[in-house]
Formats: C-alpha cells, sequence, structure tokens
C-alpha cells in the first residue's frame, strides 16, 4: 500500500471519527418529561427546552423568585406539552426577561429542579419590524 | 417626495444586471473564437461592458448615499437604518446595516478586482472574466427588486424601495406623500469605529477567494491545469490576510463591545467565515508545493474551489433566515433565501461538473509520495488544517441538517450545547496543535533536503530549547494539564521558525514571509491559550452566603452586587461604585447623571453645574449640550491600599432593536493583563420605591443631627419668592431649608419647601439626595422654639451588579497577529514578484 493510500484512509477515518464525536455531543430540543428522564437516568448533559413563563388568570407572570443580591433568580417555565417546571438560573435576571414571548433554557435537571447554564430570549421586538412612529 | 434619486439608483442597478451578463457574454465569445479581428471586437465589447457595470455599481453606491446623508426618509433604507441624529462617520455603517448594502459592498470590490485582473492579466482575462461576471450577475441579482411579471416571482430586494412600498401601515392609505420627521436610526452597538471598518475588509476577503477561484475554473477549461496557479497565488495570499484581518477585528469588536467575556464564541455567524479561511490557509499551501507534486496540485484544485463554495454556503447561512434562533446577529430573511440557494448550487454544481470532467487529463504520476520531501508534511498539515474546519462546519449546519431531514420527512432537533465554547475548543485545540506541530517540523522540510542522517542534527537544538522554555513557562506559570500540549506546541513552532528564519534571511530575507507568519501564529495561539485559559472571574462573591439553599454549593457566585459608594474587596482590588454616568456627543469624558437636567428633546440636556472631568472643565453652568441619550455609563474605581488603580466606565445600551438591553464592558490595559469588567444587571429605574419608616427630629439652625447614619446640618431655612411649578399669590408664603449632608465621598443639600396658600393650605416638597438614597421633607416650624421639624426617610441605595475578569497577557494575541500579517505581507510581495518575473 502506498503512503498517500494510507493518508486518504486516514483522513476518512478522521472524519467518519468527528462526526460522531460531534453528533455524540451536540444537544437536543426535548420537552421537561423527557430532560427528567435523561436526567433521572444519570445523564446530566445538556439539552434545550423550549417554553414560555407561567402566567397566573390575570396575565401576570407567576412563580419569580429572585435569589439574595438579586444574584441569581429562578422562574416556572411551561413547556410546549403543557408541563410546568421551576427553573433556577445562577445569573442576574436579563432585563428584558420579563418582556420575552419565548424563552429557551439550556441545561439539565438536578433533583427536582431545572438548573439552567445559559437563556436565550425571544423578545418580540427583535423579530417584528417596529411600527411606523407616524405621530413625529 | 425625491422620486428621481431612486429611481436612477434603480437603473444603476438594473444597468449593472444586463452589463455584466453582457460582459460574461462577449468575454465567452472571445474566448471561444480563433480568428484575432472579431476576438479584438468581443474582448473590446467585453471590457466596454464591464467598465459601464463598475460605474453602473458606483452609482448605486453614490446614490443609495445621497438618500441616506441627505435623511430622505421616504426611502425604506434610510428610515429603516438612519435617523437625523446620527454621526456623519456612521451613515457610512448604515450602508451595510441592511442586507442590500452588504451585497452591494461585496459588488463594489468584486467590481474594482475585475478591473484590476483586466489590466495586469492579459493572458487569462478572457475565461477569468466570464467567472467574474456571472458571479456579478448573481450579486445583482439579489438586489434587482423586480417582479417577473408571468411568473409572479420578486427578483431580489432593492436598496431603493419607498417606504409606503415596504411597509404597510394605515397612513399611507390617507396620505401617501408622507414622509416622517425621522429615521429609526442606526443600531447603536454598530456605532462604533470598528464597525465602520470590519465589515469593508471582511467583504474585501470575501470577494478576494474570488480571484483564485475564477482562475482555477479558467485553468481546467483552458485545460491549463498546472498554469493557472503562479497568477492565482498571490491573490490568495491577500485574500488569507484580508479575511484574517476582517476575522479578528469582528473579534476585537466583541471584545470591546459585546459583554460575553471575550472575543471568540463560536457563533455560527463567527464560523462561517472561520471555516473557509482556514481552508483558504491550506489551499495557499498546496498552491505552493504544486511544482513537485501532482497530490499537492489536485488538491489545490478541490481546494481553491471548496474555499469559494464555503463562502456562498456561508453566504447561504447568515442571510437565508435558516440560523434563525442558532445565531444572535445574522440577518433577518429578505425572503431571498431560494436565489441564495440557486447561487449556492449553481457554482458548486458547474465547478464540480468542470473538475470531474477534467479530472482524468490533469497530469498525474505513481511517483510515491516521501515523508522526507517537503510535499508530504504540506500535505498533512493541509489535511489537518481541513478537518480542523470539518469539526466546525457540522455543528454550525445542525439547522440546515434539521431542515433537511424535515424536508425527508423525518424530526431532527440537533442543536449545539449550551456551552458552545467548550463544545468547540474541547476539538479544536487538538487541531491548533497539530498543525502547530506541523508547521513548526515542516518548516525545516521546506528549506533544506532532507534524509535520516540529517533529521536527528536539524530537529536536536529546536526541540530542546523548546523544552527548556516550556519547562520555564511551567513553573512560572503554572500550566493546567489541558493546556500541555497548545503550550508546548506553540513555543515549538516558535523556536523552529525563528531558527528557520535566521538561516533564511542570511540567504534572501525576501523569502522570509512564511517563517515570521508562522511566528505571528505560535504568538496568537500563545496569546489565546493564557487569554482564554488564564482568565479568571476577580468579581466573586465573597461575603460567605449561601444563597440558595437548593442550587447547593456547586455554583461560584461570579457576580458582585455594588452600592453606591460602599466599598467591597473583589480579588486584590477594592471597588466602588461611584454612580451613572452620560457621554456628551462632542467632547470626551463622562458627565454625573445628577449634575444634568433632561429636556423635552432627549439629545439635548442643560448643565446644572460646572462640569468637571478628570480636573478638566467640559461645560459651565447653563449650559446647554449634546449627549447620547441611549447610553449610560457606571462608573468603577478599582484602588488597592488606597490607591486609585483604574477607573472603568462600563455601558449599558438601551438597545430595542437588539432585544432592549445591551452591556459593553470597559476594560482597563496595561502591558501584562487585561481587566475587563460589564455590567450584569443595572437597577429598574421603572421598578417602585420602598421608603420605608418615616422618622421625625426637632432642630434648631446649626444644630447637627443624623439621616440614615449621615450627618446632617440644618444651615439656615429662608423664605423664597419663586417655587417651580407652582404660582404664588398675594399672601402666600414659601420658605426652604437648607440642609447640609456629608456623604462618604461629597457633602450633598437637600433643600426642601414649606408652603402656605392661601393662609389654610399647607403644601411640602420633599427634597430627595439621590446619591444617599434619603429623603427630606420639611414638617413644621415651630416659632415658639425657633426649631423646625423634618420627616426623613431613606431607601434602599442606587445599586448595580457586575462581573469583572483578568484576561493576563492577552496582548501576546494582538502582537502575533501584526506579526502575521507583515508574513502575509512579505509573501505577497514575493509571490507578485515572481508573477511579474514570469511574465516578461
Amino acid at each position: 500500500m502506498k503512503t498517500s493510500h494510507i493518508i486518504a484512509i486516514l483522513v476518512i477515518a478522521a472524519a467518519i471519527g468527528i462526526i460522531i464525536a460531534t453528533a455524540g455531543d451536540a444537544s437536543t430540543y426535548v420537552n421537561f418529561d423527557q430532560a427528567y428522564q435523561m436526567a433521572s437516568t444519570g445523564n446530566t448533559t445538556s439539552i434545550h427546552v423550549v417554553g414560555e413563563l407561567r402566567k397566573d388568570e390575570k396575565g401576570n407572570i407567576a412563580g419569580l423568585e429572585k435569589g439574595a443580591d438579586n444574584l441569581s433568580f429562578s422562574f416556572d417555565l411551561v413547556d410546549d406539552h403543557g408541563k410546568t417546571r421551576k427553573v433556577f438560573y445562577n445569573e442576574p435576571m436579563p432585563p428584558d426577561f420579563l418582556r420575552s414571548e419565548k424563552v429557551v433554557v439550556i441545561g439539565s435537571f438536578h433533583g427536582e429542579q431545572f438548573v439552567a447554564r445559559k437563556i436565550l430570549l425571544k423578545c418580540p421586538s427583535k423579530y417584528q419590524e417596529q411600527k411606523l412612529n407616524a405621530g413625529v | 417626495m425625491h422620486y428621481f434619486v431612486g429611481d436612477l439608483g434603480h437603473l444603476f442597478v438594473i444597468t449593472s444586471f444586463v452589463t455584466t451578463l453582457v460582459s460574461a457574454f462577449a468575454y465567452l465569445k472571445a474566448n471561444s473564437i480563433t480568428d484575432l479581428v472579431s476576438k479584438n471586437a468581443w474582448l473590446q465589447n467585453a471590457r466596454v461592458s464591464f467598465y459601464v457595470h463598475s460605474a453602473a455599481v458606483g452609482g448605486i453606491v453614490v446614490t443609495l448615499f445621497i438618500i441616506i446623508y441627505q435623511h430622505y426618509f421616504e426611502y425604506h433604507y434610510a428610515y429603516a437604518h438612519s435617523s437625523l441624529h446620527l454621526p456623519g462617520q456612521y451613515m457610512i455603517s448604515c450602508f451595510w446595516e441592511g442586507q442590500e448594502g452588504s451585497f452591494l459592498l461585496w459588488m463594489f470590490w468584486q467590481a474594482l478586482l475585475g478591473l484590476i485582473l483586466i489590466h495586469t492579466q492579459r493572458a487569462w482575462e478572457a475565461p477569468v472574466m466570464v467567472v467574474f461576471g456571472l458571479v456579478q450577475a448573481f450579486l445583482a441579482s439579489m438586489i434587482l427588486g423586480i417582479v417577473i411579471p408571468w411568473l409572479n416571482i420578486k427578483l431580489g430586494s432593492s436598496p431603493f424601495i419607498l417606504l409606503r412600498d415596504a411597509m404597510e401601515d394605515p397612513i399611507f392609505k390617507l396620505q401617501p406623500d408622507f414622509i416622517p420627521k425621522d429615521g429609526n436610526g442606526l443600531n447603536p452597538l454598530l456605532q462604533n469605529y470598528w464597525m465602520v471598518i470590519h465589515p469593508p475588509t471582511l467583504f474585501l476577503g470575501f470577494a478576494l477567494t474570488l480571484v483564485p477561484f475564477a482562475f482555477c475554473v479558467a485553468g481546467l477549461w483552458q485545460r491549463k491545469y498546472a498554469e493557472w496557479i503562479k497568477p492565482a497565488l498571490p491573490w490568495s495570499l491577500v485574500g488569507g490576510a484580508i479575511l484574517g484581518l476582517g476575522i479578528l477585528m469582528g473579534g476585537y469588536w466583541a471584545y470591546e463591545t459585546l459583554s460575553f467575556g471575550g472575543y471568540w464564541n463560536w457563533d455560527p455567524v463567527e464560523n462561517a467565515v472561520y471555516v473557509p479561511w482556514l481552508v483558504l490557509i491550506a489551499s495557499i499551501h498546496t498552491m505552493m508545493a504544486y511544482k513537485n507534486s501532482e497530490a499537492a496540485l489536485k488538491s489545490a484544485i478541490i481546494l481553491v474551489i471548496t474555499v469559494f463554495v464555503l463562502i456562498l454556503y456561508s453566504t447561504f447561512l447568515t442571510r437565508s433566515g435558516i440560523l434563525g434562533d442558532a445565531s444572535v446577529h445574522s440577518f433577518t430573511d429578505l425572503g431571498l433565501s431560494g436565489q441564495l440557494l440557486i447561487y449556492l448550487l449553481f457554482f458548486t454544481g458547474a465547478a464540480f461538473v468542470l473538475a470531474v470532467v477534467r479530472w482524468k487529463e490533469i497530469p498525474s504520476s505513481n511517483k510515491e509520495i516521501s515523508p522526507y520531501s517537503r510535499e508530504f508534511w504540506i500535505f498533512l498539515g493541509a489535511t489537518t488544517l481541513c478537518l480542523m474546519g470539518f469539526q466546525v462546519l457540522i455543528p454550525t449546519s445542525f439547522p440546515v441538517i434539521n431542515k433537511v431531514v424535515e424536508i425527508f420527512g423525518g424530526t431532527s432537533k440537533l442543536a449545539v450545547p449550551g456551552n458552545q465554547l467548550e463544545f468547540y475548543s474541547r476539538f479544536q485545540i487538538w487541531f491548533a496543535v497539530t498543525v502547530a506541530l506541523l508547521s513548526g517540523t515542516g518548516q525545516f522540510f521546506w528549506w533544506k533536503k532532507m534524509n535520516k542522517e540529517k533529521v536527528l542534527k536539524e530537529f536536536i537544538t529546536p526541540l530542546l530549547v523548546t523544552l527548556i522554555l516550556w519547562a520555564i513557562l511551567l513553573s512560572v506559570a503554572g500550566l493546567k494539564p489541558i493546556y500541555l500540549a497548545l503550550s508546548f506546541a506553540g513555543i515549538y513552532i516558535i523556536v523552529s521558525n525563528v531558527k528557520v528564519l535566521a538561516s533564511v534571511v542570511k540567504v534572501n530575507p525576501r523569502l522570509s514571509g512564511g517563517a515570521v507568519a508562522h511566528i505571528g501564529i505560535g504568538l496568537v495561539l500563545i496569546g489565546i491559550l493564557f487569554s482564554a485559559g488564564y482568565s479568571k472571574i476577580v468579581s466573586l462573591n465573597n461575603t460567605g452566603l449561601v444563597y440558595i439553599k437548593e442550587a447547593g454549593t456547586e455554583f461560584n457566585r461570579d457576580n458582585l452586587l455594588l452600592f453606591l459608594n460602599e466599598r467591597r474587596t473583589m480579588a486584590d482590588y477594592d471597588i466602588e461604585f461611584l454612580g451613572e454616568r452620560i457621554e456628551p456627543r462632542n467632547k470626551s469624558g463622562y458627565v454625573k447623571k445628577s449634575d444634568i437636567e433632561r429636556t423635552a428633546d432627549p439629545y439635548r440636556v442643560v448643565a446644572k453645574k460646572d462640569i468637571l472631568f478628570k480636573g478638566k472643565k467640559l461645560y459651565s453652568a447653563k449650559d446647554t449640550f449634546e449627549i447620547y441619550p441611549e447610553n449610560t455609563f457606571y462608573e468603577i474605581e478599582l484602588s488597592k491600599n488606597n490607591k486609585v488603580k483604574a477607573t472603568l466606565f462600563p455601558r449599558v445600551q438601551i438597545n430595542p432593536a437588539m432585544g432592549g438591553f445591551i452591556a459593553s464592558p470597559d476594560i482597563s490595559r496595561s502591558l501584562t493583563s487585561d481587566l475587563y469588567s460589564h455590567v450584569s444587571a443595572p437597577m429598574d429605574a421603572s421598578a417602585e420605591v420602598d421608603w420605608g419608616k418615616t422618622e421625625e427630629v426637632r432642630v434648631t439652625i446649626g444644630q447637627k443631627f443624623y439621616i440614615n447614619d449621615y450627618v446632617a446640618t440644618l444651615d439656615e431655612v429662608k423664605r423664597i419668592d419663586r417655587v417651580p411649578g407652582i404660582e404664588l399669590q398675594g399672601e402666600d408664603v414659601a420658605v426652604q431649608a437648607r440642609i447640609k449632608v456629608e456623604g462618604e465621598r461629597d457633602s450633598y443639600y437637600a433643600e426642601p419647601i414649606f408652603l402656605i396658600k392661601g393662609r389654610t393650605q399647607v403644601g411640602r416638597i420633599p427634597s430627595e439626595v439621590n446619591d444617599l438614597g434619603i429623603k427630606v421633607t420639611l414638617l413644621n416650624i415651630h416659632p415658639d422654639t425657633n426649631e423646625f421639624s423634618f420627616a426623613l426617610n431613606a431607601r434602599q441605595k442606587d445599586w448595580v451588579i457586575i462581573k469583572a475578569m483578568e484576561k493576563p497577557y492577552i496582548n501576546i494575541l494582538w502582537l502575533g497577529t501584526g506579526v502575521l500579517m507583515i508574513g502575509f505581507g512579505m509573501a505577497m510581495r514575493r509571490r507578485f514578484r515572481e508573477f511579474k518575473i514570469g511574465n516578461q
């Protein structure tokens, strides 16, 4: 066998290795039930859960708790299947948090509580073209 | 309504589209005809068409700029991206805030490059310019903005569209000629000098990848399988330098402006240029080795095509809207995804078919590649670079993979893990190590004929020097295990290239570009190693409280709550929050928010008193001056042993376009480390204030008392004739008390007013000292005892939550970038000379 053939085989092997390793490390979008199941089987890799903040009958956001000195906070998130869970986030509350339409939390369950490592917000203003300020 | 300028611009767009097609066709004709007279006639036609095309592109740029500069808000582009308040230098940035303008920028650079090639590449002109003409046609079609009547398909999105056609608003039904008084303005994040130069640099890099691609296609087409490399190589080097510079500028902008704590975040938009750049570098290396190796020639062809295809792919990723949630800064969808996909598939398909058809004809030999040859090492290095890019490309393409699986009826919900940085770095670090080791070693094979005996002799010195330096570094810095390999590889590439440089300079300094560039890469790696690997959070919360029991102790408290004028300790520093500041538009410095009075115009304020900054007088009392109302700065003072070390002004920007709130860091720089700090949460100004329990005191003039533990003195009580906002009549009486309060850093005056209107009605206007969080109300006057009673309230003081990081030796990274660029420059000069000499 020629050296170049050996190299070619090694490159192909490396490429396949990369695909497998990358796909293995990849996160997925799941709901709370699936996330809970994963955690209870000892799988603590980060996953994405998409949901909305829980609101009471009057439409106010409910279940929000701030940690001491505002350095952390927790909130109730309703996932796509309507399941509500408490999510804890170890960072100060992002200022647009309450205005967000959708929240993506990335993290995993620690016991009964979902601990988010990162939060992505979808705010209405970011996606809709602003109204014309016609009065000005 | 200024219809003319927009119509003219649209005419330029259509002209540019038609003429580039004409030019491509004429070049095609000229290329296929052998009769010299008619060949020249076609060439002449083609050139004139391309000149007209370039002039039209210039015309589009000028008309669009006029629309922005003259504030013609009847046009959507001016309304959406500019405003009356926008400073002149940022009007240029308006161009590339919108997608249409960035296509325009790309076209502009390519037209310029086309003109240069027409004049310098007589032998290659026709086939190369066919490719150029076609690419320009695709780009021009993106901004055409015409509807094909019988298909009812909209082709492109024009930057000259009127506001009333772009937006549905009832006002246009009532008043078709309605023109808004002001525009929406440029995203304040982009109002930054880096955003004036970063996009043009990046797009020049994009445009430059077309040159080697066009040469490669021309070479395959004309069956000049190896000849195309000589004229293409210098352009690849320019592309590598410019694209690399553009990427690093973007990183530097992010470091200064965004607050994720670094310069690189593996965002899909960043990856979309990082991957083509890696492959471009790989292609440059194989292009340099083509003379002696057919394997290198074939891989050069594949890689040069791949680079251009990757540029098109990244354009598709960032502009089609497919990234959606995956990226923070991709463009929104303009409905061009179909057109972009055709653009991508057309050139991918055409180049692929051409390469396959011609593949058998490319010269090849059965000579075995020897591990002692330079080509072997180049080849290994290029392969590693490609795999390095491949590893980033796959996760970046997750949204595309999900979409494709969906189209075929499956479900795929792949996502990049939340800890992006860790996810990519874990792979990339090992690729970087391999690349550094290979290029450090390969340099010796490049310059010397090697055999088994020589190898040991050549390598023993650099290896020993590397080991010694590595040991010193280990003992000084206390390296973490995961960075052992990277630090070794970084030192090795520098040491070995310094050795090569020393010997090459003696022979011919012109040839030393490669060695210099590789030293730059080594420095960049070391800089990344230190600034990322040894970055430490210094704002660790050290109050020792357990904040949330459920969360356990695994969490570090990375953020620090600071109350106004209350000193806290943080790592080795004492840190204090001194208040909110505003930035004037026309003077450099910061102004205390408490020293200014707002006016009806948010951009103008009046000074309450003389305003000083660092001992220099900026404004006198009662001066009116302009500010940037969307930005608030938080003055943070860092001191050590009561000596001020640094004053930082991290920024918070109210930015509705980006989701409302953007924190930008401020960086205190020194030679050996950067101290980087940003606001994680500001106080919510709209929240209701809790003034707590009211305390009452009775004092006489000159008496000292306490307001929430601050020493206060009642200086005087006097009658006043005017009360702001209230008209005094006849027997009305108003008195004002003046109380001096000694704060931590400054003394303040509280001046509450007591008012008797029409003998019976009593009014009390309290006075607040914002910096101390106290409120004083003059409750009553007791003439019998010469006493005055006051109500005292205190609230929580103003606060801010910050995060601070130390980034050691980040300057090595910037130094490495500079060295890398010098190396590229030297290599470019050499290859352009070679090309010129070869032509003579």
